[in-house]
């Protein structure tokens, strides 16, 4: 029944395809234990991460949400223009796409940076005089956001060796699992993000 | 056939030399053996500090080292026998050498991941090692790191919960490979249900490490993020709620049972019906039960906290979720059973340590009620009964089977035999050994000796001193085991490529089996076990 | 496999959910504004799997698959809250 793939298995693409799914099944698995300790602790603390979240920059997180969900359209788009052969246009799509990430990355830079010059880090004096929930909310919002932004720049990565491969004919028109595959962890980086964004920003 | 197509896996080089040869191997044949070799390395280091251990125990007071050393003893004795030993033990080595070979297939589907997964393994492995020696001192915390000790220790906590998060990266990605290998490289004609019940079962294992063993890594993750920035998760005076840590550890520490048991149970499902000549009772009962294992390990994760301070809902619902891992268990010793009854059987050494496994596992398993009841489980909890439990379950159990399996397929693995009389002497000495060792255990357990403990009572010494003495006898088993093993991979007989009369496909290639494995690609036309 | 026209409309789609979602936000909608900016962000998360990542052109193993850790996580955190939500 799976003939073919015992003779060639190093060229299994639905097999190529199930392991990163199944990579992404780890991912989400990891992730939901941060989501975990964030529903024990709002439920826990729901007032204290109102106010709490009402200091964070809602503007800043819509326009780094309309910025993720966008390169996710480019990397799609991207796939797109190799299938079809245009290898120039899926070029300038996932140069775009990484350039994008690069971007979202400097916002949360200057997040990071405004709050920190306010004194607020984890375990900082200033921290330490807010209530209980309060430092667990920006503790919370500095481990997700921050191994959130690991994962974005480990997509930015796959896509800078992707371009490589892309321009060197590696990833083509013929073979280009490589790609969907790099594709698949960016939109997933790109969902945990949209959880990520009301849960912080958009409490209310 | 070329001379070529005849030189075994051992043979065949591949692109390096020597050493390289194996530590860059893609053939999961090698990686299977490169894993085989390490955890058994490991496996002595922590059979050491476990002797040590039992011999400061051998008399009330210091005996042979300081309370600051023995915690550092225990601790690493249980870290290295649980990472490093028992959860990759037979799914990384055994399963790596026999699931391709079992389901008719040239390789994993992924043979540089598996090769990576090795050499995280290794790095993990090295990092546990490493912070015995360096930093100030070793950890101290228990196996579990709970907080908020974890936290606040002084000593090298955070390199060994790195090492631990590396062997995590290492097991999903063995488990990621074996899900992908089996969904797409078995044989023509094997379906489903007529694969070998070991495939079934490292199936089920695959899943539990690929949807378990991230929260692990988060958690460790979480533990080295509060040593290095004190973010306060569990820390009550910011807030934070310690107890969540431990749910967060036992959500993966549970189920992570599970990926040891499972494949030992696998194992003693080939064994049965080759030895009974009989054909396996129940096939489809006992694949599904595998599952049903892996499904039931996430809901009962609570029983490790009946005395932590969990809300009483919480306790009582766990201790009945509890109970349902005991069905799809017994599922599978009465099918063993089953499978034995009025078979024509041969007793030879993978039988014999079988059964010794099912008599072992049985009173890991049954005293495992005890625990999982919430009434009896706060008199016992924290004592020497859970110590005694869980060394039957693992030992007697996983490691057990581990044992058969490693004498099963010995001929296949090395192409020799082993010796069949010292055989069953290291196992008739491992027995009595084990036994000694651990029983009193449930005895001074139920008379109230706590576990991790340096020092006791001297109403308590004379199990002590019985336990200790069967630790010697244990070791003296493992010794003559492995030398007739080791003895054999160079002296031993040839063996033939089917000694046992096996009917899977591994028997039907060659021992060792060439590179890539099969002259020709088999067709399977009906199920594993073609027995009366 | 989708053309671009259709990935401009899933990104159209997303992009109007953001809006709604940072508008419910606004709206101040008490108890009921978790249950919302939750849903709306499984219901983005669907449009992304199925159309980006491809999952409604996918053999149904995969799909199948993908149940496993969702009912995984989903029960992870409902026996978690047993604990929690009768202890804090």
């Amino acid at each position: 029944m799976n003939n073919e793939n015992i003779i060639g298995h190093k060229t299994d693409y639905e097999g190529a395809k199930i392991g990163m799914w199944i990579f992404l099944f780890t991912e989400m698995v990891l992730f939901s234990g941060l989501f975990l300790l964030y529903s024990a602790y709002r439920s826990r603390y729901p007032e204290e991460f109102h106010s709490a979240a009402s200091e964070l920059n809602r503007f800043m997180g819509t326009f780094n949400t309309v910025i993720l969900l966008t390169s996710s359209l480019t990397m799609a788009l991207s796939i797109n223009s190799i299938r079809t052969g245009r290898k120039g246009m899926s070029l300038l799509l996932q140069s775009l796409t990484s350039f994008m990430g690069l971007i979202f990355l400097v916002n949360k830079y200057i997040e990071w940076s405004a709050k920190i010059s306010h004194g607020i880090y984890p375990d900082s004096p200033g921290l330490m005089k807010y209530g209980k929930g309060e430092i667990i909310f920006y503790g919370l919002y500095y481990l997700l956001t921050g191994i959130h932004g690991l994962h974005v720049l480990a997509g930015i990565v796959l896509i800078a060796v992707m371009i490589v491969l892309t321009n060197k004919d590696r990833v083509s028109s013929g073979r280009f699992v490589a790609l969907e595959n790099t594709g698949l962890y960016w939109h997933f980086v790109d969902i945990i993000w949209v959880f990520l964004f009301p849960l912080f920003y958009l409490i209310s | 056939m070329t001379a070529e197509e005849d030189i075994s896996f051992y043979g065949s080089r591949g692109r390096h030399k020597g050493v390289l040869s194996w530590i860059l191997s893609t053939d999961h044949k090698r990686i299977g053996l490169l894993y085989l070799t390490s955890i058994f390395g490991f496996f002595f280091v922590a059979v050491i500090f476990g002797v040590l251990m039992r011999l400061e125990l051998i008399a009330p007071g210091r005996t042979i080292m300081s309370a600051q050393t023995y915690n550092a003893v225990f601790t690493l004795h249980g870290v290295i026998m649980i990472f490093l030993f028992i959860i990759p033990g037979i799914p990384a080595s055994l399963g790596n050498f026999i699931l391709p070979l079992q389901i008719g297939a040239k390789d994993v589907a992924f043979p540089r991941i598996n090769l990576m997964s090795w050499w995280f393994y290794i790095s993990g492995g090295t990092a546990v090692l490493v912070s015995l020696f360096t930093g100030s001192g070793p950890p101290d915390t228990g196996w579990t790191f709970y907080v908020p000790y974890s936290i606040r220790t002084g000593t090298n906590v955070t390199l060994a919960v790195f090492g631990v998060f590396l062997l995590g990266v290492s097991s999903t990605l063995t488990g990621l490979n074996f899900v992908t290998t089996v969904h797409r490289l078995r044989a023509p004609g094997m379906k489903w249900f007529r694969m070998p019940l070991f495939i079934w079962s490292l199936y089920a294992t695959g899943w539990v490490q690929i949807l378990a063993t991230p929260v692990l890594a988060i958690t460790l993750l979480l533990l080295i993020a509060e040593r290095l920035f004190g973010f306060g998760f569990f820390d009550p005076s910011k807030g934070g709620d310690p107890l969540l840590f431990e749910h967060l550890f036992w959500i993966y520490s549970h189920p992570a049972v599970y990926i040891m048991i499972l494949p030992a149970m696998g194992a003693v499902t080939e064994i049965i019906p080759v030895f009974a000549r009989r054909t396996i009772f129940g096939y489809k009962a006992i694949a599904f039960s595998s599952l049903a294992i892996a499904a039931a390990g996430y809901l009962v994760w609570g029983h490790h906290m009946f005395t932590s301070g969990m809300s009483d809902i919480s306790k009582a619902v766990f201790s009945f979720l509890t109970f349902i891992v005991a069905i799809p268990s017994g599922i599978k010793v009465f099918n063993w059973v089953a499978s034995l009854y009025k078979g024509s059987i041969e007793l030879r050494s993978p039988l014999l340590y079988t059964v010794s496994f099912i008599f072992l596992f049985s009173i890991g398993g049954l005293t495992g009620l005890v625990n999982g009841a919430l009434a009896t489980n706060i008199y016992v909890h924290g004592t020497y009964f859970i110590v005694a439990h869980f060394h039957y379950t693992m030992f007697g159990g996983t490691a057990f089977a581990f044992f058969a399996a490693l004498h099963y397929w010995f001929p296949k693995i090395t192409g020799r035999m082993y010796r069949e009389a010292p055989a069953k002497n290291a196992l008739l000495v491992l027995f009595t050994g084990f036994n000694i060792l651990y029983f009193p255990m449930f005895i001074l357990g139920i008379e109230g000796m706590p576990r991790r403990y340096y020092d006791y009572l001297p109403q308590f010494h004379r199990d002590h001193l019985i336990s200790t003495i069967g630790s010697w006898i244990l070791v003296a088993g493992l010794i003559m085991m492995f030398y007739n093993l080791i003895r054999s991979v160079f002296k031993g007989d040839t063996a033939g490529d089917n000694p046992w009369g096996g009917s899977t496909l591994e028997w039907t290639t060659s021992s060792p089996p060439p590179h890539e494995n099969f002259k020709e690609v088999p067709v399977v036309t009906g199920g594993p076990y073609k027995f009366r | 496999m989708p053309g671009p026209g259709l990935y401009f409309l899933v990104w159209l789609g997303l992009i109007a959910l953001t809006a709604l979602t940072v508008i419910a936000a606004g709206a101040g909608l008490g108890a009921y504004g978790a249950l919302t900016s939750v849903s709306i962000a499984l219901a983005k998360s669907v449009l992304i799997l199925m159309f980006f990542m491809h999952l409604k052109y996918e053999k149904t193993l995969i799909r199948a698959l993908l149940f496993l850790p969702v009912i995984t996580i989903a029960v992870i955190i409902g026996l978690t809250f047993f604990d929690i939500g009768y202890r804090y």
